[in-house]
């Protein structure tokens, strides 16, 4: 039983981990929250099972595709919706967020309807020993997830794109000194971080063999709340924040109760940031007068 | 003093005559063959006028980015007719009730998050909205969860009986009134500007010898009991209520509300709520596109007017109020 808890809670974790990325890599370069994330995700997802069930792409050029086109997307929300308005002006910019985000939403409603859709990408084996069980789908998630994992480290912390990025997250003003090009380094974080959503998406899809308009919410609150509870910013935070929120959840629902699935992330986050209000990565901000 | 308002100078008898007949046109509207629909759409209105105030006395006089509104409301909702249900007290008696219940807990709430700041306030007040949720959802033996709650007897007041849109209009109108006037008060009062101090620059108030945590905590209080009075009347208004009512999107559109007309400012708050709640009708013709049509629109007035409709660069009484606290503001950069 806790061993199997434990199986599905990393799975999701993992997930979770990939959209909580997007999310603390944007508000590292620019302190803003893209609420427009997870709709995002929601349309790459969409994409990849319309590529399966319509032309019968292969899996791995269906992700792929996919995943550009949501990085795409996402670039030119970043240009469109966000770059006009002044970066100091985070209110006006999280009002606009979340303008795109409603229109997403409802954008993929007529254009995909409304129903929930199956994503058929995988055959589902499971695999059982002794009274832990688990399925071929969750063992390629972990993959993916490692995977990307280890591309994005090395993205980061040992390319000059990375370095760059970086260096926007700790002033914006000095980067450009630099010589850095502060705006094509930003669109290209909005783009890392929508890619890997345009992946978790998918793995999502596959995991629950669903897909809706509104399946960005909860996985995209969730995916915050990790976000924040590693320390927002923080990239391997995120990731940490991601697993212990899988685990949480998948424990939770296990041994307590199910009804209340949705809320013990919630719950988890609330507690950690009363006890440690940066989370468990975030750099400790000091004020200077 | 003149006022600049799309171009054109006001005077302020020029303002009061206009406002008069305004209060006056909605004061007539149900007596006049106006649409029972229309009518309800006007008290919705009202209802989110006072939570946008409500609202903004958090966000935009204090400071402090509160996702979670709609935990206040829905509380106030749920207590008032839990009480009126299960105890069969008075209505006006358990919206006192719950109003004074509602601001204690926005003060508990209050103690642990008043360290956190900006997103980080945000989404532990939008945790609490989930839970909240999450909890109405699923205690079915209290709140019979997803099914709701209806027929919830309208209200009597010394033998009165209120009931019809029309009454719950202006009896909902009276409120928006007290509201918008306890808000120019407050705005104008010591209160209203240690508040504002609180919100430009913590550090400034503390060396002023204004307490942050003690004004913080007065606008949850004051707002939080607010948005739990609305909940109560909107509970009798409907004559019903379900978790549906509660949910997120509901606090995104008071934050929506409160942006697009103007943190900060009580007239802004007013054309926020009357644009948000009246646009999705007003568009109902394009059925399919009108929430797409929505979206864009928030997307694109933030662009081109990034403090709102009636932002902080149209209070021109508090000129001088605010180029001193920029002048704060800029101190503190430059030493840094």
């Amino acid at each position: 039983m806790l061993l199997q808890q434990l199986i599905n809670g990393v799975t999701i974790g993992g997930i979770y981990a990939m959209i909580a990325l997007g999310y603390s890599m944007v508000y590292g370069v620019l302190q803003i929250v893209n609420w427009a994330h997870a709709d995002v995700m929601m349309f790459g997802t969409f994409i990849g099972m319309l590529l399966t069930t319509q032309l019968g792409m292969p899996l791995v050029a269906m992700v792929l595709l996919a995943s550009f086109f949501t990085a795409a997307l996402s670039m030119g929300i970043e240009r469109v919706a966000y770059r006009p308005i002044k970066v100091n002006r985070r209110m006006a910019v999280l009002v606009s967020a979340l303008g795109i985000s409603t229109l997403l939403q409802n954008l993929a409603q007529l254009v995909f309807g409304t129903g929930t859709q199956q994503f058929p990408t995988l055959e589902q084996k499971v695999y059982t020993y002794g009274n832990v069980s688990f399925s071929n789908i969750q063992i390629v998630i972990l993959a993916i997830t490692a995977i990307m994992l280890i591309i994005l480290y090395f993205l980061v912390y040992r390319t000059k794109m990375g370095v760059a990025m970086r260096a926007v997250s700790v002033s914006v003003q000095n980067a450009k000194l630099m010589g850095i090009n502060t705006n094509q380094t930003i669109g290209l974080t909005f783009g890392i971080g929508a890619f890997l959503a345009g992946i978790a998406g998918i793995c999502v899809g596959t995991y629950y063999n669903a897909v809706y308009p509104t399946m960005g919410y909860l996985l995209g609150m969730k995916a915050f709340a990790s976000a924040i509870l590693g320390g927002i910013g923080s990239i391997p935070g995120a990731v940490l924040g991601g697993f212990v929120i899988g685990i949480i959840e998948s424990l939770g629902a296990g041994y307590i109760s199910s009804g209340y699935r949705d809320a013990y992330a919630f719950i988890i986050m609330i507690i950690v940031l009363v006890i440690r209000p940066s989370g468990f990565l975030g750099a400790k901000r000091i004020d200077k007068v | 003093m003149k006022e600049k308002i799309a171009g054109i100078h006001l005077s302020s008898r020029t303002k009061m005559i206009a406002l008069l007949v305004m209060a006056a046109i909605l004061l007539i509207l149900p007596v006049t063959s106006i649409s029972r629909y229309t009518l309800h759409i006007i008290v919705l209105c009202f209802i989110y006028t006072c939570l946008t105030l409500s609202l903004n006395l958090i966000i935009g006089w204090s400071g402090q980015f509160s996702l979670g509104h709609v935990t206040f409301y829905g509380m106030g909702a749920y207590i008032t007719t839990l009480l009126v249900m299960n105890a069969g007290l008075n209505f006006f008696v358990a919206t006192i009730i719950s109003v004074v219940l509602v601001a204690i807990f926005s003060m508990i709430l209050c103690f642990p998050t008043l360290n956190l700041r900006g997103d980080y306030l945000a989404v532990v007040t939008l945790g609490f909205g989930e839970v909240f949720r999450l909890f109405i959802t699923n205690a079915v033996n209290l709140t019979r969860g997803p099914m709701g709650i209806p027929g919830i007897p309208a209200p009597t007041f010394f033998g009165i009986t209120i009931s019809g849109t029309e009454a719950f209009y202006y009896i909902i109108f009276a409120l928006m009134v007290i509201f918008i006037l306890f808000m120019i008060r407050l705005n104008n009062s010591g209160f209203g500007l240690a508040m504002l101090t609180v919100k430009e620059d913590d550090i400034a108030a503390i060396s002023l010898g204004i307490s942050p945590v003690k004004y913080k905590m007065w606008a949850f209080v004051i707002g939080g009991g607010m948005a739990a009075l609305m909940g109560s009347f909107y509970a009798v208004y409907l004559g019903t209520i379900g978790p549906t009512s509660f949910v997120y999107n509901e606090s995104i559109k008071m934050v929506s509300m409160v942006v697009l007309g103007g943190m900060g400012s009580v007239p802004g708050s007013v054309i926020g709520a009357f644009l948000l709640t009246a646009l999705p009708e007003m568009l109902r013709q394009f059925s399919d596109y009108r929430m797409i049509l929505y979206g864009a629109a928030m997307a694109i007035m933030m662009i081109f007017r990034p403090n709102g409709i009636w932002g902080i660069d149209k209070r021109v009484r508090n000129e001088y109020k605010i180029k001193a606290m920029r002048g704060v503001k800029n101190g503190k950069s430059s030493a840094s």
